[in-house]
Parts: C-alpha cells; sequence; structure tokens
C-alpha cells in the first residue's frame, strides 16, 4: 500500500515537543522522533511506552544470585569439600561470609551484562547495523518527527501536512512509499 | 526545569548551541593532530615498547629478575596492582556514583574519566597476570572442569575474589563507557566525510539513530548500570584491601582497611582524573566545558578524601599503640622510623598534608596549582601502597629474616612500560573518541545557567563566542582566556550607562571618537574576532560608533575608561583582555 512519511524537522527540543503536543491533541499519531540527545516528556506526549529494561536487569541478577550461590555450593561444599586451616566448610550457611563477595560481583555482572546486551538486540544496534535517521543532521542539532499518512487516516495527507506546516518547523520532507 | 543560581557559574561557558557542542568535541577528531601529538605518543610509544621488552624479558626468565626475596615476597607488582586499580576508581564513581546524586558536572568529564579507568584496570591486571609467572595458565583462576579432578579454585579466598571484583568491574565498566559512547559515534558517523572513516564509525556507532523509544531505553540502562556499578565500585576496592587485611600479617590486619582503601583510590583516581583533564581542555580547546568551577568541584573531593585517609593514617598508628599488640605497634615504629621512614615521609606529605591545601580558595580555582597537587597525590598515592607492602613485610616476627626490598631494572622498567601503554592508549583515545559525551552534555544545555547568563554575567560577554569556528578555521579567538574568571561586573544589562547624563554621554563619545578616529558601518570589521568580544558586546560597540580593528588598536588606558563610562556593561574587560593589541595583531592577518 502506498504510504506517505512526512518528516518535520525542528531546530529545537521544546519546538519539537510543542509541535507534538500540538499534533497530537488533535489526534495524530506521531509515528517516531528522532533526536541528537534524550527529550525529556517526549515519550508520554507520542505514547512509547516506559521500558521494562529494568525489570529485566532484575531477572538478570537474580539469575546471577542463584548461579553464583548454586556453583559454589556444588565445588565448595558438593564436589570438593576443602579443609583450609583445619577449618573444613560442611555446609553451604556454615561458609556464607565467605561467599558473599563472589555471590554479589556476579550478580552484577550478570545482571549488568544480561541487561547491556538485551538493550542492543532491543535497539537492534548491533555493530555493523545500518543508521536509519533520516538525516544525518538528526545526531547533531536537528529534531525529526515522522508522521505516516497511513496510520492517521483521520485526516487527509494534504490535511496532516498543513497541521505540520503550521507548527514551528525548519524543513519539511515528504516520502511516497509503495 | 529545574531552579538554576543566578550567580553560579554556568556548566557550560558561553552561548552554544547544539550544533556548537558537536563542532567543539569533533574538531580534535576532524582536524590533522598537532604535531605534539605524534611527539607525545612516540615517546610512550617507545616508553611502551620498553616495558613490553621487559614483560617478555620476565616471562622468559622468571620472576628472579625482579626484586622479590624470601622476606619480602610480593612488593613491586602489587604496589602497582593497587595503584593502577585505585586510579581506576574515579571513572565509575564519577559516572555512577555522580548520576545517582544528579550532579551534572559530571558530563563533563565522564567521558574521559571513564576511559581512563578502564585503561588503568587493563594497566592494573597486567600486574597478577605476570606475576603467576606462567602466564599461559592464567585461566586456572577461573572455576573451569579440567582435568586435574575435582580440582576447583578457592572459593574463600580473597585473591579469588580479586579475579571476580576486577574482571567484573572491569567488564561493565568498559560496557558503560560503550553505551554511552554509541550515540556520540552515530554523530560524529553522520559528519564523517571519508568513506572509510565513516564505514568505520559507522561499525562502532552500531547504527544509532536517536529514536526516542531508544533514548528511552537508553536513560533507563544508563540508570541502572549507574544505581548497580555504585556498589560495584565500593566492593572493588573494598576486596582489594581483603588481600591484606584478611592476613595475618601486622599492619595488614586491620578492619580499617575497606573503607581507607577505598577512600585512597577515589582520592587517587580524581587526581589522575585532574592531571588528564587539564592537559585535555587546554589541548582540545574544551574550556568551555570543563572550566574552573569543574577543576574545583574535583579538588573539593580531592580534599574530601584526602581527609579521610590521613584519619585512616592517624587511626592506624592510634590502634597500633591503644591495642597493646608490640608486633603491630613495632610494625607501624618501623614504619615511621625503620629504614623505609623516606617513603612513609613521603606518603605522610603527599597525602595528608597537600589536600588541606585545597581549602583555599585561591588554590583550589588555581588551574597550575591543581595540576602540581594532582601529581603530588599520585605520588603520594603509590608511597602509600608501598610503605603498607613493603615495609609490613620487611620485618617480621623473626629478625633474622629482616631484609629489605631493591627494585631491580625489569621492576621498574615494568612499571615505566605500564605508565607508557595506557598513555598510549589514552592518547589513541583522545585522539579518535568523543572526549565528551556530546548527547549528555546537550541536555544540560538549556539548563546551563540561562539566568545567570541573562543576569549577573550578561552583557559583557564573560566568555567570548563568536561563533565563528568550523571546520578547519581556527584563529584561536574563540579561547578567551577570561574564562578562568570569576565574573566581576555588576547586574547592568543595558547599553547605555544610566548615570550618565545625556549630555556627557555624547561628550564622552565624541571624544573617544576623537581619540581613535571614526567609522561607520560600512567599514566595520567582525569585532567578535577580539577575545572577549561577543554579539552583544560587538553591537554596544557599534551602537558607541567604534566598527573597525583600527578604531580600537588606538585605545589606551585613557581610552579604556571613557569606553568603560559609555558602555557600564563591561567594566575594566577592555584592559583586562588587551583589545588593542588584540585589534592591531587582527588587522596584520
Amino acid at each position: 500500500m502506498a504510504d506517505k512519511i512526512i518528516y518535520a524537522m525542528y531546530d529545537d527540543d521544546d519546538k519539537l515537543m510543542d509541535g507534538a503536543k500540538m499534533l497530537v491533541s488533535k489526534g495524530i499519531h506521531v509515528n517516531e522522533v528522532f533526536s541528537p540527545m534524550p527529550i525529556h516528556g517526549i515519550d508520554d506526549v507520542i505514547g512509547v511506552r516506559h521500558t521494562r529494561l529494568g525489570i529485566a536487569a532484575f531477572l538478570y541478577g537474580l539469575t546471577g544470585l542463584m548461579l553464583a550461590t548454586l556453583a559454589m555450593k556444588y565445588f565448595m561444599i558438593d564436589d570438593w569439600n576443602m579443609n583450609i586451616g583445619g577449618k573444613p566448610s560442611f555446609t553451604y550457611l556454615e561458609n556464607l561470609p565467605a561467599f558473599i563477595p563472589i555471590t554479589f560481583e556476579f550478580t552484577v555482572l550478570c545482571a549488568a551484562h544480561g541487561m547491556s546486551i538485551t538493550y542492543l538486540l532491543r535497539n537492534k544496534t548491533l555493530p555493523g547495523m545500518p543508521a536509519t535517521n533520516p538525516d544525518p543532521r538528526t545526531t547533531d542539532d536537528r529534531f525529526v518527527m515522522e508522521v505516516r499518512a497511513s496510520e492517521n487516516t483521520k485526516y487527509s495527507a494534504e490535511e496532516i501536512h498543513n497541521m505540520i506546516q503550521s507548527t514551528d518547523i525548519v524543513e519539511l520532507d515528504v516520502k511516497t512509499v509503495k | 526545569m529545574h531552579r538554576e543560581s543566578d550567580i553560579r557559574l554556568p556548566l557550560i561557558l558561553g552561548d552554544k548551541t547544539y550544533h556548537q557542542i558537536t563542532e567543539d568535541v569533533c574538531r580534535p577528531i576532524e582536524n590533522q593532530a598537532p604535531r605534539g601529538w605524534y611527539i607525545l605518543i612516540s615517546i610512550a610509544a617507545l616508553i611502551a615498547l620498553y616495558g613490553v621488552g621487559c614483560i617478555l624479558y620476565l616471562i622468559g626468565e622468571g620472576i628472579g629478575t625482579w626484586g622479590l626475596n624470601n622476606t619480602v615476597d610480593w612488593a613491586w607488582d602489587i604496589t602497582n596492582f593497587v595503584w593502577w586499580v585505585g586510579i581506576g576508581h574515579a571513572g565509575t564513581l564519577i559516572s555512577a556514583v555522580l548520576l545517582l546524586f544528579r550532579q551534572k558536572w559530571r558530563m563533563a568529564v565522564n567521558r574521559s574519566a571513564e576511559a581512563m579507568t578502564i585503561f588503568a584496570v587493563i594497566m592494573a591486571a597486567t600486574f597478577p597476570g605476570i606475576h603467576m609467572g606462567r602466564i599461559w595458565v592464567s585461566y586456572w583462576v577461573l572455576p573451569l572442569p579440567n582435568q586435574f579432578g575435582s580440582l576447583w579454585v578457592n572459593f574463600n579466598s580473597p585473591l579469588l575474589w580479586d579475579v571476580f571484583a576486577i574482571s567484573t568491574y572491569f567488564s561493565v565498566s568498559l560496557v558503560f563507557w560503550y553505551i554511552g559512547l554509541i550515540p556520540d559515534f552515530a554523530t560524529i558517523r553522520d559528519r564523517m566525510t571519508k568513506p572509510l572513516t565513516k564505514k568505520i564509525y559507522g561499525i562502532m556507532s552500531f547504527g544509532w539513530s536517536g529514536r526516542a523509544k531508544h533514548w528511552n531505553r537508553f536513560e533507563i540502562v544508563s540508570l541502572v548500570l549507574a544505581g548497580i556499578a555504585t556498589p560495584l565500585v565500593f566492593s572493588v576496592h573494598s576486596i582489594v584491601s581483603f588481600d591484606f587485611a584478611t592476613s595475618v600479617i601486622p599492619g595488614w590486619h586491620t578492619t580499617i582497611f575497606p573503607p581507607y582503601f577505598v577512600a585512597g583510590a577515589v582520592f587517587s583516581g580524581f587526581a589522575m582524573v585532574q592531571t588528564l583533564m587539564l592537559i585535555v581542555r587546554k589541548v582540545m580547546k574544551l574550556e568551555a566545558y570543563i572550566h574552573t568551577k569543574h577543576i574545583e568541584y574535583m579538588n573539593i573531593v580531592i580534599m574530601v578524601t584526602g581527609s579521610i585517609v590521613g584519619v585512616a593514617y592517624l587511626t592506624e598508628l592510634f590502634m597500633a599503640w591503644y591495642s597493646g599488640v608490640e608486633y603491630e605497634s613495632y610494625a607501624f615504629l618501623n614504619r615511621a622510623t625503620g629504614p623505609y621512614w623516606w617513603a612513609y615521609a613521603s606518603m605522610m606529605t603527599c597525602n595528608v598534608i597537600s589536600p588541606q591545601l585545597m581549602w583555599f580558595k585561591k588554590l583550589r580555582t588555581s588551574l597550575i596549582f591543581t595540576f602540581i597537587i594532582s601529581i603530588v597525590v599520585n605520588i603520594g598515592m603509590w608511597f602509600e601502597r608501598f610503605v603498607i607492602i613493603v615495609t609490613s613485610l620487611h620485618r617480621g616476627h623473626l629478625p633474622s629474616t629482616w631484609s629489605m626490598f631493591y627494585p631491580t631494572w625489569v621492576d621498574i622498567g615494568v612499571f615505566l612500560g605500564t605508565i607508557g601503554i595506557f598513555s598510549v592508549l589514552y592518547l589513541l583515545y583522545a585522539r579518535y573518541f568523543p572526549v565528551l559525551a556530546i548527547s549528555e552534555v546537550k541536555t544540560i544545555l538549556k539548563s546551563s545557567g540561562q539566568n545567570y547568563k541573562e543576569g549577573f554575567g550578561a552583557g559583557e560577554g564573560y566568555y567570548n563566542e563568536d561563533g565563528s569556528h568550523g571546520h578547519g578555521h581556527d584563529d584561536n579567538a574563540h579561547v578567551s582566556a577570561s574564562v578562568q574568571e570569576e565574573p566581576t561586573t555588576n547586574r547592568i544589562v543595558e547599553k547605555k550607562a544610566e548615570d550618565l547624563s545625556e549630555e556627557d554621554f555624547s561628550k564622552n563619545q565624541s571624544t573617544l571618537l576623537e581619540r581613535v578616529g571614526s567609522a561607520d558601518a560600512s567599514e566595520a570589521d567582525d569585532l567578535k574576532l577580539i577575545s572577549g568580544v561577543g554579539p552583544v558586546l560587538e553591537k554596544t560597540l557599534n551602537s558607541i560608533g567604534i566598527y573597525t580593528f583600527g578604531q580600537v588598536s588606538k585605545m589606551t588606558s585613557e581610552e579604556y575608561n571613557l569606553l568603560d563610562s559609555l558602555a557600564k556593561s563591561f567594566p575594566g574587560r577592555a584592559e583586562r583582555d588587551n583589545w588593542a593589541s588584540q585589534a592591531k595583531d587582527l588587522m596584520n592577518k
């Protein structure tokens, strides 16, 4: 299906924010915003849901905690019960204090790396991936809003175009996708 | 937006735009490296090469080439290890702990401090690696299934905790650093015109496009990583201190070690950050982003942690006496008065006395003083580790085994080599990586003292912003000498002085123009090229009737005074920045 993608470019994050608020209040769905830095509050305006990566990090950390506990129980208590300085370790609990540092480190290790890997995968940002920002200046000082005609059937492409034009834009680009 | 102070110096000086931030950070990457860079990296590479040679010799010959002996069986290597790990503490502390505390000034230094951390930890890891003797079996420190039966590493040992702590710290810091770098690499990618460099930065930027959802995730990842890196920072040096504190050697066997080591690590780490940042800001012309206020904040951290270290030293001494344990008492007496008294004295002077000088505002805002102290502190912290390690070992319970430790040329060569390798890595980083977190700095631009710029500091171009520096255009004019100065002007924004009557004003004006010669807008020069003159000031000057460099160059102190009476908003500035001689230079260009 033919679709029209309108890229509205702003030279300021606040101007984009005002523009987005105006468009959203008219019922237009802003598909995406490209910016050189995080714009605080834009997520709520254009309806980007809050990320659940924090929860993921917690779960990864929990995994690390359990793995470290199980592994050290196996290594030090079950498989080969080391007798160090005449102080044997009969149970895991008895020896627990000595295991805390590594348990902590391993928890952090798993949480941090698990979260980072998930982050990169979810973003689809991996070495060699192509850049998808519509204009190279969006990583410098331009802020671009992407609106798709197919997602806003309430208005005609013309109407959307005019509405965007009435905001404080510096450039407007329309791309037709077949 | 948060409430800002009207009188505090903003974090970013000058009226920067988003684009200028990008320009300022990318300029050193895109331009030819200065000759000094090639000279420095050559020297560093030579030292590094010598160090690598020493390491190879050591691995070939064995640990016997070190100055260790039966009594002092752990000295130079572990001293250097702890020293480097300590230096590696500031980076993640700045980026993680200060992020949690919402200290926005960290954004000017976090990238470079993290780079320093990573390189320092690599250097630290070298030492236990080569001390193993047979470095090719270093994987034995990991709990891997093996062919020796059920032989596991000892999870009760602080040395193994250290393996986990350092490797976790290193890898988490690296990831934290790189995740912050991705958007900035994307910025560089989108500016690059040469296909090869564009491709390389394209790969390194992972195809980052700055989508709203990605930024949303970016922020939460930064926050959570900071949250878990914070206890990590404290745990790492605590665990390093356990290497000593869990032993029964007098001088080591103390519970004060973990906090004392952590404070010492932050102390030395910040000192190293100061050393590096003072050079970086100057060479890369980033004075607008890393200015006196940032240096002062870091100096305050140095002062506080230095004081904690000082208190810890004194506590140790007190406890040695108060405990009544004669071995412990002797260990400390021997430190201060034994054959290694000079190391102890250096440590005390560098670490206890020198940070106390930071109580004086004049000193802690002086860049040269800061630079000297930062080096003094790093020397002092090296001696601290040497004192703790060597003096506790060299005279043990059995006097017949008493001995001294002297480093051999291999010891010294390896240590110098790590400094060389560190410098090479850091120079490469400074050349090819964005030394400032571009995207993060952009987030503080708007909250960077607008009140101040429009009020207290307005009108007199407290920082020269000429907006003229672009690719390959470097006229030094935008690096204002006035950056480091505290503003002294009054809150007067008006173009004309109020207290001068209309009559006096025109009289002074005509006197001034008589002396310097008159000109009109048609022959106007770009006065903004004069260091200290911004767009606002240029307009003021034009309104008085000063348009050309020729006019400015004729000014002497009398004319400066006249000028001050006409335009009250920049008293003394013209004279201080010596506009006349600047204008002469500009005329001759």
